[in-house]
């Protein structure tokens, strides 16, 4: 029997832990929660009247209103609960490091990526509480979607995927920090790129540099998907496009990190 | 790895052959050899940056060496790390616990590790927890405890899961005195069990204290390796000295003692007689003083001790005042100077050195 063998029961046993660590120490639980749903607020019902009206919001005929721009908006806003999950990933991973007792594990005949699995499995669960919160203050802030079930799961699939994928990246991210700080800081690059795509606003309103790279950046599709998905919007491609994406990131996550943990040896 | 292989072979030890590491142009471990008998304490003694740690990195398979191969309970590092692994505990330096866990979870997260069932995992620890006296404070967050404490859920931790061969990276570095000998006290407890220990440590009273064998290692190779007591005939004998109230007594004691090795020191008016450190050897001292009437202030017998070892094999400075400052250092951490190796420091090649 190898050590591989017992890989699932290792993550388990990893996924308990950070989850511990999540529940004793829920500060950076709730500040990466309260993120995304602060941000739904700010863009309703501060910039949301403004902006309806502002951009050409697909499905909306004329000019928008601020119930168009929250059904615009919505999806976006659930791109950025997952990127800002994902901060803490780095952040847990790289304290986890600084600690004697990922060398015990390393010491130990245990599957070699439970430790990395546990904090990206638990990334993910969080990940899903805060899209569900989001999901019901959205609902009562007036985002109506015409989602069916089908539709509905597909969507949390992508979100999921999302999650996962990012949750890798940001582990590596933690992996390759010397300290807390700088793991803190290192994913936040990720919490922008919604931004400069069409979470909040339409590409076509923006600056030729900067539609050429909203219109080509992962979120877009994936958001335009969801979007899609969750308001019978046209897909299209970007489908396909984020699957794409979503494997490619993960895939490049995965191996960044793993490779990065095989590495790093405190001493 | 197979379980049954595991338990009908008989105990074994490490041994290594020609270890070496380096990190770029920085040659940390320069090839060492190592054999440590099953169910005995070895301890490898050497100032900072020796390559203590390094060595213990190596033999727990946290990186490999450059060159060289090692029998680790009698399993291949090369080969088969995942069976070394199953077959090791390691307690570092810097405690390995989880702090945002409690004693007890600490303890069941390692059962968990170790894939021993519920029930069992749960009888271990409270076990361990009881022995250790960590019990009362079992729900304790292990972020509260004092270093002491730390260091014994760690090693409570580490024997979770009844490991053939410890390894102990330095385990009372920054501990109390007390708690340094309840760790000693744990240490013999293991040994006596079974348990092969590979200590490393920078206090000579430590491996003095625990180990049945001792190699000096300095700048990435062994230069001294025995027991205690063979190590302490390595370097030049005791003494006896004696201190005198004025320069005249000084110089009629060395005229009566006559001797070619007296060393005399007209600035603290004293002398150094060799001596084997037995009663005779004294009694012919005081016999030669007394008989001729000279006046001896205060009279020190001075064993050499590992100190002096270690001093002399790494090339330290050596005054006859720095044992004494040493014992004092290792009660005390704080005071403890940082030992750097010396450059160009005399070293006695380590094949002579060996027995």
């Amino acid at each position: 029997m190898s050590a591989d063998s017992y890989a699932v029961r290792d993550s388990m046993t990893m996924l308990r832990r950070n989850l511990k660590h999540a529940r004793r120490y829920p500060s950076m639980t709730i500040s990466v929660i309260a993120m995304p749903l602060l941000m739904l607020l700010l863009f309703v019902y501060v910039f949301g009247g403004a902006l309806g009206g502002g951009i050409d919001i697909p499905g909306a005929t004329g000019g928008g209103d601020r119930g168009d721009y929250t059904n615009y908006v919505t999806p976006g806003i659930l791109l950025m609960a997952v990127t800002s999950a994902a901060i803490s990933t780095a952040v847990s991973v790289c304290s986890d490091m600084t600690e004697g007792i990922i060398n015990r594990f390393r010491t130990m005949a245990i599957s070699r990526s439970s430790v990395l699995v546990g904090h990206v499995v638990g990334n993910v669960i969080r990940t899903l509480i805060s899209l569900s919160l989001v999901i019901v203050v959205a609902l009562a802030v007036g985002f109506r979607p015409d989602a069916g079930a089908v539709e509905w799961l597909a969507a949390l699939g992508i979100l999921v995927a999302l999650a996962f994928a990012l949750a890798w990246i940001s582990a590596a991210m933690g992996l390759g920090s010397q300290s807390v700080e700088t793991a803190s800081n290192a994913p936040m690059p990720l919490t922008f790129l919604p931004f400069l795509g069409s979470a909040v606003v339409t590409p076509d309103t923006m600056p030729d540099g900067l539609r050429w790279f909203a219109e080509y950046q992962p979120f877009t599709p994936i958001n335009e998907t969801l979007r899609g998905l969750l308001l019978g919007t046209e897909i299209g491609n970007d489908a396909w496009i984020s699957l794409a994406w979503l494997l490619g990131l993960s895939a490049v996550g995965y191996f960044w990190a793993k490779a990065s943990f095989a590495r790093t040896v405190k001493r | 790895m197979t379980a049954t292989t595991v338990e009908t072979a008989p105990p074994q030890g490490i041994t290594a052959q020609g270890l070496r590491k380096a990190y770029g142009e920085k040659v940390v471990l320069d090839g060492i050899d190592l054999d440590v008998a099953p169910g005995t304490i070895f301890a490898l003694l050497g100032p900072n940056g020796a390559g203590k740690t390094t060595t213990v990195q190596i033999l727990s398979t946290l990186i490999t060496a450059d060159e060289g191969r090692a029998l680790v309970a009698g399993r291949s590092l090369e080969h088969d790390a995942d069976a070394v692994r199953s077959a090791i505990g390691v307690t570092g330096q810097f405690a390995a616990v989880d702090d945002l866990l409690t004693a007890e979870e600490n303890m069941l997260l390692i059962a968990d590790l170790l894939h021993l069932d519920r029930a069992e995992g749960r009888r271990r620890a409270a076990e361990l927890l009881a022995r250790f006296d960590l019990a009362d404070v079992a729900k304790k967050s292990a972020s509260a405890f004092s270093g002491g404490m730390r260091r014994k859920l760690d090693l409570a931790m580490t024997l979770v899961g009844d490991p053939d061969v410890i390894f102990l990276d330095e385990p009372t570095t920054g501990l109390d005195p007390r708690s340094r000998r309840t760790m000693w006290e744990l240490i013999r407890d293991l040994v006596a069990g079974g348990t092969t220990i590979f200590l490393t440590t920078q206090y000579l009273e430590e491996a003095d204290q625990l180990a049945d064998r001792i190699a000096v290692l300095d700048g990435g190779r062994i230069v001294a390796e025995g027991t205690a007591d063979e190590l302490k005939r390595l370097i030049p004998g005791g003494h006896i000295r004696v201190c005198f109230n004025d320069i005249g007594q000084l110089e009629a004691a060395v005229d009566r003692l006559a001797l070619s090795t007296v060393v005399r020191d007209d600035e603290t008016l004293s002398l150094q007689v060799p001596s084997d450190g037995s009663i005779a050897a004294l009694r012919s001292v005081l016999d030669v003083l007394e008989g001729a009437g000279i006046h001896a202030e205060t009279l020190t017998v001075h064993t050499p001790d590992l100190d002096d070892v270690f001093l002399t094999l790494t090339g330290r400075d050596h005054t006859a005042h720095a044992p004494d400052a040493y014992s004092a250092a290792a009660l005390n951490p704080a005071l403890n100077p940082p030992l750097k190796p010396a450059e160009n420091a005399a070293r006695p090649p380590a094949k002579e050195a060996r027995r």
